[in-house]
C-alpha cells in the first residue's frame, strides 16, 4: 500500500498543451503512471501522446473518471486551475507552477477545502509511489518500491536522500514534495498522520528547511502521535537572517524559523535530526 | 518586499485611513523648510530605512522649535540602523496621543489565511506582547470569499475601543486596511500604533506594508515604489538570469541546482569546515547557456578561492550542465580550480564530456565538499 496515490489513481493534467505539461504527462505516462486525460481550453478533441485532451475539468472528470489532477498552468492561471478541478469532484490537487501569488493560493485552498479536495503544493515536485504511480516533474528512475515514507520542503535535495535510500536498499513507499511556498496544502502533519496510518510504511523521513514553523508543529504531533521511527534533515542551519534562500517561504526572520530551534524541537520529540543528509540510510 | 513608511502613508490615505501626512526630507535645510511649511510647532522627525527597531536606534526624534529640527535632521540622516544608511527623513505635525492600539492583518503559514492582529498595547513590540502575555492579543481568521463583513469589522474594533463611535470610526479603518491587503496583494499591512487623539480622533502614527514578490506582475503600481540596495540588485539581476544568488562570506563559490540541495550544500561547506562564499541555485532548466551566465557570476565575486558545482539531474541533465561547464570555460580564463559532482540523469554522459579536462571530479556530495574545501587551503 502506500498513501494519496496508487496504480488505480486516475491523472488528469490541467495545461497538457503547454512545454511543461506536455514533456511531463509523456514522463508520467512512461513510468506508468493512469494518464487518462488532459485539458487545455479551445484544444478539447486533440491528444498529446495519446492522452486525450478536455476543454474543461468538467469534461475530463465525466468521460474518463479522473480523480487526481496536476497543475502546469501559468501562476496567473492557477487559482482559477484549482477551483475549477475541485468544483469537477476532483480530490487531490497538485500544484507544480512556481510563482503564484499568495493570496490566490489562500483563496483557492479555501474552496477546495470547501468541497473537500486537498491540495498539494504550489511550487511542489509532486509525489511518488514507486513501481506505481508518479504525479510530478521527480525523476522516475531514483525511487525503488519499499516501507519507508519520505516527506520533504525541497526537490533535488529529496531527491538526493531518496538516491541515497534507494542506494543502499531502503525502498519507499511514497515520497512527497510538500513545495516551497509559505503558503501551501498538505504539509508534515497532514502526511505524517497518513504515513502512521499506512499499514506498508514502517519509518518516516522527514525533510525539512528554515522558515516558518511546520517542523515544530511537526515535532509536537510526532511526540503525542507518531509511533513510527523518523529521521529527519534540516537545510539551511548556515543561512543567514532576513535574505530568502530560493524558496519563498525559506526564509528566517526576527530570530523565528531557525534551523536550530526545529532541530531541538524535532530533536525533544524523540526523532533522530541527521547533520549531513549521507546519514539518513544509515540512522533509519 | 518592503516600501518606505511614507510611501505606506500615502497608500493609507488614498484608501481613506486617517494617516500621519508629512514631508519627505533628504537634507537638513529640507526638513527645517518643512518645519516651516508644517507651523505646526511640534514635529516628529522619523527615518525612512527598511529597517524595524528606529525608536530604539534614536531613528525618531521629536522637535518644537527650528533649531531642533535642524539638530535632530543632522543626528537622524547620518545614522546607519541595522547596517542601512538614513538618507531621508519625514517631518510630520507631532499628534497628541490620548491611548495606542496595534491592528495588522499578515498571511499566517499555520492557518493558511489572511488574519487579523489586534491589542490594545500599541506603540511596543507586538512579537514581545504575543510572548508575555498573549491574551492581550487577538487573531482573526478571514475567509478570503466573505472577507469582512460589518459584524465582524465591529467586533474586532470592540477588542480595541469600548465606545460605540470608536468602534464604529475602527471598524471603518480595518474594513479599508483589509481592502489594501487584498488589493495590493500584500503580506503585511501593519498599523503600530494606531492612536487616539486627545482630540478624539483615530490616526495611524506608523505605516508597514511588505508585498508578495510573486504578485508584483500584476501590481504595477507597488512594483514602481520598490528600490532595492546593491545587494538586492544583484540578486534581481541573478533572478532575470534565471538563477537565485545570495552573496556569503566565505571563499567556496558554490553552484547547485535546486534550492534546498543549495542550502545543504552550503550547510555542509560549513559542516565539514570551510566557508560558503554565496548561495546560488541555477534552478531546474539545463540550458548551457544558463550554467555559462551563472559561472560568470560566481567568478564576478573576488574572494572565491575555488568554485563547487553540486548537480543531481532529474530534469536538469548532466550532460547539459557539463556542456554548459566546458563553455564557461572556454570562454572564462581563470586559475580558480573546480570541483564538479554530477549525479542522476545522463551522469556517463556528462562525465564523459568532462573527461580529460582540468576539472576535479567527485563522486558524492561529501567527497565533493572535502576535496573543495582542501582546494581552497592550498
Amino acid at each position: 500500500m502506500s498513501i494519496l496515490i496508487n496504480k488505480n489513481t486516475r491523472v488528469l493534467v490541467q495545461g497538457i498543451t503547454g512545454r511543461d505539461g506536455s514533456f511531463h504527462a509523456t514522463r508520467m505516462k512512461n513510468y506508468g503512471t493512469n494518464v487518462v486525460a488532459g485539458t487545455s481550453p479551445g484544444k478539447g478533441g486533440t491528444s498529446v501522446e495519446g492522452i486525450p485532451v478536455y476543454n474543461t475539468v468538467y469534461q475530463a472528470v465525466k468521460q474518463e473518471k479522473a480523480d487526481t489532477s496536476i497543475i502546469f498552468v501559468p501562476p496567473a492561471f492557477v487559482k482559477d486551475a484549482v477551483m475549477e478541478s475541485a468544483d469537477a469532484g476532483i480530490k487531490l490537487i497538485i500544484i507544480v507552477t512556481e510563482g503564484v501569488p499568495t493570496l490566490d493560493i489562500v483563496a483557492a485552498r479555501h474552496y477546495a477545502t470547501a468541497l473537500g479536495s486537498s491540495i498539494l503544493g504550489p511550487n511542489c515536485p509532486g509525489l511518488v509511489t514507486p513501481g506505481e504511480s508518479l504525479i510530478g516533474i521527480m525523476p522516475g528512475h531514483i525511487f525503488m518500491p519499499g516501507r519507508t515514507g519520505v516527506i520533504s520542503r525541497s526537490g533535488t535535495l529529496t531527491y538526493e536522500v531518496v538516491y541515497s535510500l534507494t542506494m543502499n536498499g531502503i525502498g519507499q513507499s511514497t515520497a512527497i514534495g510538500v513545495g516551497g511556498d509559505p503558503v501551501a496544502g498538505l504539509y508534515f502533519r497532514d502526511l505524517l498522520k497518513m504515513f502512521q496510518d499506512d499499514p506498508e510504511t514502517d519509518s518516516i523521513v522527514m525533510i525539512g528547511e528554515i522558515g516558518g514553523d511546520s517542523e515544530e508543529k511537526a515535532a509536537e504531533y510526532i511526540a503525542g502521535n507518531i509511533t513510527k521511527p523518523v529521521v529527519a534533515f534540516i537545510a539551511g542551519a548556515t543561512a543567514p537572517e532576513g535574505k530568502r534562500m530560493g524558496h519563498a517561504g525559506a526564509i528566517i526572520s526576527s530570530g523565528s524559523g531557525t534551523a536550530s530551534g526545529k532541530i531541538s524541537a524535532l530533536k525533544n520529540a524523540g526523532v533522530k535530526v541527521v547533520k549531513d543528509p549521507a546519514e539518513i540510510p544509515y540512522t533509519i | 518586499m518592503k516600501i518606505q513608511e511614507y510611501q505606506a502613508h500615502e497608500i493609507f490615505r488614498k484608501y481613506g485611513i486617517p494617516s500621519v501626512n508629512g514631508i519627505l526630507c533628504k537634507s537638513v535645510p529640507e526638513a527645517v523648510e518643512a518645519y516651516r511649511k508644517l507651523g505646526a510647532g511640534k514635529v516628529v522627525i522619523k527615518a525612512q530605512v527598511l529597517s524595524g527597531g528606529r525608536g530604539k536606534a534614536g531613528g525618531i526624534a521629536l522637535a518644537a522649535d527650528e533649531e531642533q529640527v535642524e539638530s535632530a535632521a543632522k543626528k537622524i540622516l547620518g545614522l546607519r540602523i541595522n547596517g542601512l544608511e538614513v538618507n531621508m527623513v519625514l517631518v510630520a505635525p507631532a499628534a497628541e496621543i490620548k491611548s495606542e492600539y496595534y491592528l495588522s492583518f499578515v498571511i499566517d503559514r499555520g492557518s493558511k489565511s489572511t488574519v487579523m492582529i489586534l491589542s490594545r498595547e500599541g506603540g511596543v513590540d507586538i512579537e514581545h506582547v504575543a510572548k508575555t502575555t498573549p491574551e492581550k492579543i487577538e487573531k482573526i481568521s478571514i475567509f478570503p470569499f466573505v472577507g469582512i463583513p460589518d459584524f465582524l469589522a465591529k467586533k474586532a474594533a470592540s477588542f480595541l475601543f469600548d465606545d460605540y463611535e470608536h468602534i464604529v470610526k475602527g471598524a471603518g479603518v480595518i474594513k479599508n486596511l483589509y481592502k489594501i491587503m487584498v488589493n495590493l496583494d500584500a503580506s503585511l499591512v501593519e498599523i503600530n500604533p494606531l492612536v487616539i487623539t486627545k482630540k478624539g480622533e483615530l490616526l495611524a502614527l506608523d505605516a508597514k506594508m511588505n508585498f508578495d514578490e510573486n504578485a508584483l506582475y500584476r501590481q504595477s503600481e507597488v512594483a514602481a515604489m520598490l528600490a532595492p540596495d546593491d545587494e538586492e540588485a544583484k540578486e534581481i539581476e541573478a533572478k532575470s538570469h534565471g538563477f537565485s544568488y545570495i552573496k556569503l562570506k566565505g571563499d567556496i563559490g558554490c553552484m547547485v541546482n535546486g534550492a534546498g540541495l543549495a542550502m545543504t550544500t552550503m550547510d555542509m561547506v560549513n559542516l565539514y569546515g570551510g566557508k560558503a562564499a554565496n548561495f546560488l541555485d541555477i534552478g531546474g532548466s539545463s540550458n548551457p547557456q544558463k550554467v555559462v551566465n551563472a559561472m560568470k557570476f560566481l567568478l564576478g565575486d573576488k574572494s572565491v578561492k575555488v568554485v563547487l558545482i553540486n548537480i543531481f539531474g532529474g530534469i536538469t541533465r548532466c550532460d547539459d550542465v557539463a556542456r554548459g561547464l566546458k563553455m564557461a570555460f572556454d570562454q572564462i580564463e581563470t586559475n580558480i580550480p573546480v570541483v564538479v559532482r554530477l549525479t542522476g540523469t545522463n551522469e556517463k554522459e556528462g562525465h564523459q564530456i568532462l573527461s580529460g579536462s582540468k576539472f576535479h571530479i567527485a563522486s558524492t556530495m561529501r567527497d565533493a565538499i572535502n576535496k573543495a574545501i582542501e582546494l581552497g587551503r592550498s
